[in-house]
């Protein structure tokens, strides 16, 4: 398809589709307008947003390895459940896409009974003197819990656009299972895995209801910075668009930075 | 409530043309009848932002004032007043504000959002604990061992600030393992177990039931929540705002806020 003629989109489409584009832009730009650009340097310097800042990368760096750990494998399920019969693979698919549509909150309670000091788990730990909830573990399980869905479909994306043909030539020529996946089928889906893997950081910097909910709000500890710029908002406005904004420019940087260097001439 | 034809004529054709009537003096509602086609001013929407506290208390006035005055629907918008107090300041449509603290108000009030403010009820602090109290809290000095599940309002909101003044007052350092954002959400950790104490006010206990036992803190009466409610500057619908208002601050209004707990300023 490379040689394809530029097709020109008819103008209600492209009216259309800068609507949308405005749509999900403008409310950043006013955000940007509204920042207090004057008390910005010491606003972000303080203590309690550096501690935030420092927590938030922490947990979503940590999360990000555990989708990576779980989400990889998952994904290679789902990939394989097209050859299931149609219930148990929709029902996969369900399971997974599940804390994609889930309101957070919704998803910190659940995880709340289950692993919290009462929780269907969680009591077995609480009675062994290792209470899940209130602890930086409870940010990172909250964290994996919502972004875990971007990776395992990022990835099943490659697996579905790659030829797998290769694994079955790597086994022919003596590759074991553990060699045909650390040697053909990662290095086949890495993009996918690139591309997801950074999805999945990115919306688990962002997590704050699921946090909140089941890991609660204790600086230094739990409080990350979507929370603490939720709280600032409560006394100090021009804090909380202060911390918005480092928010979004610590996404940004690692949606457009990472991607492009992790995935050079990828191609949607 | 019956009705003549003139005077819900009249409602929609103030409804259509966004006039509603100026002065609320001597308007009421029973005026049916009389043949002078007086308007109930409390028609159409009225946008009630309001403490997470009030949540049970305002769900009650909210029925009864809509039974007085079938063409009004009151919306409730709950959360935390700081929060809320940002929303009006940034131009968010409602009608009254009622905060659980006099500091919110003063945002509104100095971002020149209200012209003043009624203070409509008051409230304090218990501890609140899981039902069958689990981990035998007796007392605020509880909230300082760090053995224990305390989950606290953040001082950011105002049963934190309150709860800072408290543990301050009684020379205590509190060991929260979590500061909520809210007053409902200390509840809520509370009802769940997940905490094994914390501080809400008096009315949190009684609206949870059964879910929840409240240990009376003697300390606490030294540190009274008081709850200013106002008409916004900007109210789209200043008229029956104002009825609402009226309506808390009425005997009625009153009766019901006593029942839920709080206690008149």
């Amino acid at each position: 398809m490379s040689g394809a003629p530029r097709e020109r989109l008819s103008p209600l489409i492209a009216i259309a589709a800068g609507v949308g584009l405005a749509f999900l832009v403008l409310p950043l730009v006013a955000l940007a307008i509204r920042a207090p650009w004057g008390t910005l340097p010491q606003l972000l310097t303080s203590g309690p947003v550096l501690q935030a800042l420092g927590l938030s990368l922490l947990t979503a760096l940590l999360s990000t390895a555990l989708c990576l750990v779980f989400g990889i494998p998952l994904a290679l399920l789902l990939s394989q459940s097209a050859r299931w019969r149609l219930l148990p693979r929709r029902l996969l698919r369900a399971a997974i896409t599940v804390p994609l549509v889930l309101p957070p909150v919704v998803g910190g309670i659940a995880l709340l009974l289950l692993l919290g000091r009462r929780g269907l788990v969680g009591q077995f730990f609480a009675d062994a003197g290792l209470g899940i909830p209130y602890t930086t573990g409870a940010v990172v399980i909250a964290q994996t819990f919502v972004a875990m869905p971007f990776l395992v479909f990022a990835v099943e994306g490659a697996l579905g656009a790659a030829d797998r043909r290769t694994e079955g030539a790597a086994a022919t020529l003596g590759a074991d299972r553990w060699q045909v996946f650390r040697y053909v089928t990662v290095p086949l889906v890495a993009p996918g895995v690139a591309a997801g893997a950074v999805l999945c950081f990115t919306r688990a910097l962002g997590e704050f209801g699921a946090t909140i909910t089941f890991a609660g709000s204790l600086p230094g500890v739990t409080r990350t910075l979507p929370i603490a710029s939720y709280l600032a908002l409560q006394t100090d406005p021009e804090a909380a668009i202060a911390l918005a904004l480092l928010l979004l420019v610590v996404s940004v940087a690692v949606l457009v930075g990472l991607r492009d260097r992790w995935l050079p001439g990828v191609r949607a | 409530m019956k009705r003549s034809h003139a005077v819900a004529t009249g409602v929609v054709l103030a409804l259509l043309t966004g006039c509603a009537p100026a002065g609320t003096d001597g308007v009421g509602p029973g005026s049916e009848g009389n043949g002078t086609e007086i308007l109930d001013p409390a028609t159409g929407t009225i946008t009630v932002f309001a403490a997470a506290s009030l949540t049970e208390v305002f769900g009650v006035l909210e029925t009864k004032f809509e039974e007085r005055h079938p063409s009004a629907d009151v919306v409730l918008s709950f959360g935390g007043s700081g929060s809320l107090a940002t929303q009006i300041v940034e131009g968010a449509p409602a009608d009254v504000f009622a905060a659980a603290s006099e500091a919110p108000m003063a945002t509104v009030t100095d971002a020149g959002d209200a012209a003043d403010s009624a203070v409509f009820t008051t409230n304090t602090l218990e501890i609140a604990v899981p039902a069958g109290n689990p981990a035998g809290v007796e007392g605020l000095a509880d909230l300082a061992d760090p053995a224990l599940a305390i989950a606290l309002c953040d001082p950011s909101v105002p049963c934190g600030a309150a709860t800072e003044t408290l543990m301050h007052l009684a020379g205590l350092l509190p060991s929260p393992d979590t500061l909520e954002q809210d007053v409902k959400a200390v509840l809520t950790k509370v009802e769940l177990g997940e905490a094994d104490a914390g501080l809400v006010y008096v009315t949190d206990v009684i609206s949870a039931g059964p879910k929840v036992e409240g240990i009376p803190v003697p300390e606490a009466a030294a540190v009274i929540s008081r709850y200013p409610i106002a008409v916004l500057t900007g109210a789209p619908n200043p008229a029956a705002a104002r009825a609402w208002l009226d309506f808390v601050l009425s005997d009625d209004g009153q009766a019901a806020l006593t029942a839920a707990g709080f206690v008149a300023p």
